[in-house]
């Protein structure tokens, strides 16, 4: 029995680190919207610097997938676990990325005259972290249930996206002086918009995990 | 996932089926069928109403803790079970569609249909030519020399060991390394042309490359062959085999295709064995 409870022990470590990724991911998300809303740089910065911590995660976690693979051979739920764990982790590193980017932005914009508040981005930043945090709950959880309707509020970022999109168009136009940063916002809209997606490839592999049912490409 | 593609999915219902490959298919054109066996030493039952169909040309293994009945389940497919005193047998095995337990049937005439490899080799202190020849002979399935050296020798091509014997097939069998001894009882159960073999754990003496050997052999011979292996190695079983039955305390509790009972099984009991969580 000592052997299966050194899996498990292993197991447990590998969720740890998963949902530390996870939450590392969806703090930097925050802190990059914080740095663009409240006009932060410092903040912005502290995200670029904290980021190569964030990459060494997910190698551990890969490593870690690896040797359970190769020492203990998991079958069954536990095989699914791991198989599921190695695919979400560069998912939530590169949710990350996409913060970097937010904050790069942000970095840029602050530099610049402050354009009026976007409350849509500002939705679509609320939206994202929270979607994040109820996919890392449904799969702390092992709940395809909960993990089917977090990809079902995906329409409502990429609906927010759209307005967002459309808005800053309109303005670009018809204020020629903001387009240059209008564009930066798109781009931060985008973003955001990308880790919805990447949120759902997060809820499909819970799906996996729980039900052993491939969701992905489904239509 | 795009923005796109996100909209046009109901995540609630969807999945992506392999279509028309399950179990249900796989075993429908049964070459044997067990129907509601029991099996007896003295007043102990050691198996519990079994039923199970098992394909032609592919490989099903057993697999379940020692004890669970899975070697006393293949020994009962060639009635290997019947020179062990006060055993019963209740229920119906159907090979090719005759039952192998009713009267008059001729168990030597079933046991050449139904060769078997045991766990330990078990050459005969012959040469290694008299070894593949003696089923032949004992069943005058030859009429010449010739036609005897011929099948010999297709017999230890079929079991992948020709090329490393055949400067020295009048030598005796017990040089032979363990992984070459057991080919060699696999081309002497292969010699006699059964249309199914059984093997109990056939590799668990041997080392990872002469295990390897047989395991390339097993997959080769699925094609001519129905094989049914009894293995206590789990990664073994997902390797080689086709379909896996899960045998416990004398009770099959899954039969499914591999790959679905590696990685999604039915049962909990299933999960909990090829887990590790008990066994």
């Amino acid at each position: 029995m000592n052997q299966h409870r050194h899996l498990d022990d292993e197991l447990n470590s590998l969720r740890d680190r998963v949902l530390l990724l996870g939450g590392e991911a969806e703090a930097a998300l925050q802190k990059a919207m914080h740095s663009l809303m409240d006009r932060d740089s410092d903040l912005a910065r502290g995200v670029l610097n904290h980021d190569d911590a964030i990459d060494r995660i997910e190698v551990e976690i890969d490593r870690q997938c690896i040797d359970i693979i190769a020492l203990r051979q998991p079958a069954a739920r536990d095989l699914r676990f791991v198989i599921s764990v190695a695919k979400m982790a560069p998912v939530l590193e590169r949710i990350a990325d996409h913060a970097c980017n937010i904050a790069r932005a942000a970095i840029d914009l602050n530099n610049e005259p402050e354009l009026k508040q976007n409350i849509e981005l500002r939705q679509m930043a609320e939206q994202a972290s929270a979607m994040l945090r109820a996919a890392l709950d449904a799969f702390t959880s092992n709940d395809a249930l909960e993990a089917r309707e977090v990809i079902k509020r995906d329409i409502d970022i990429n609906e927010l996206y759209n307005r967002v999109f459309h808005n800053l168009i309109e303005r670009m136009v018809s204020e020629p002086s903001t387009a240059s940063r209008d564009a930066r916002l798109i781009f931060v809209a985008k973003h955001l918009e990308r880790i919805g997606d990447y949120v759902t490839d997060i809820c499909e592999l819970t799906v996996y995990m729980a039900e052993a049912a491939f969701i992905k490409h489904s239509n | 996932m795009s923005a796109q593609l996100s909209k046009s999915v109901d995540p609630s219902t969807a999945t992506i089926e392999r279509p028309d490959y399950s179990i249900e298919t796989i075993t429908s054109a049964a070459k044997i069928t067990v129907r509601h066996l029991n099996f007896y030493y003295g007043r102990v039952q050691a198996l519990f109403d079994i039923s199970l169909n098992i394909s032609e040309r592919i490989v099903t293994a057993f697999i379940g803790p020692s004890g669970c009945g899975k070697s006393t389940f293949l020994r009962i497919l060639n009635r290997m079970n019947d020179i062990i005193p006060a055993t019963r047998v209740e229920g119906e095995v159907l090979i090719d569609d005759q039952n192998i337990y009713a009267t008059g049937i001729d168990v030597v005439e079933l046991r050449r249909r139904v060769g078997m490899v045991f766990q330990k080799s078990n050459p005969f202190p012959k040469s290694i030519f008299d070894n593949v020849a003696y089923g032949l002979r004992i069943n005058r399935m030859t009429s010449s020399k010739r036609e005897l050296e011929g099948c010999v020798e297709q017999a230890l091509k079929d079991a992948a060991l020709w090329v490393e014997v055949k400067d020295r097939l009048k030598q005796s069998a017990l040089g032979l390394s363990g992984g070459q001894q057991q080919r060699l009882c696999i081309a002497r159960a292969l010699a006699i042309r059964p249309s199914i073999i059984l093997m109990d754990e056939p590799a668990s003496a041997l080392d990872p490359k002469a295990t390897s050997k047989i395991e390339e052999l097993i997959v080769e011979l699925k094609k001519q062959y129905t094989i049914v292996i009894v293995t206590h190695n789990m990664q073994q079983a997902a390797r080689v085999s086709d379909v896996t039955a899960f045998f416990l305390l004398g009770k099959l509790i899954e039969v499914n295709l591999t790959e679905k009972m590696f990685t999604n099984p039915d049962q909990k009991l299933t999960e909990d064995y090829i887990t590790g969580r008990f066994g």
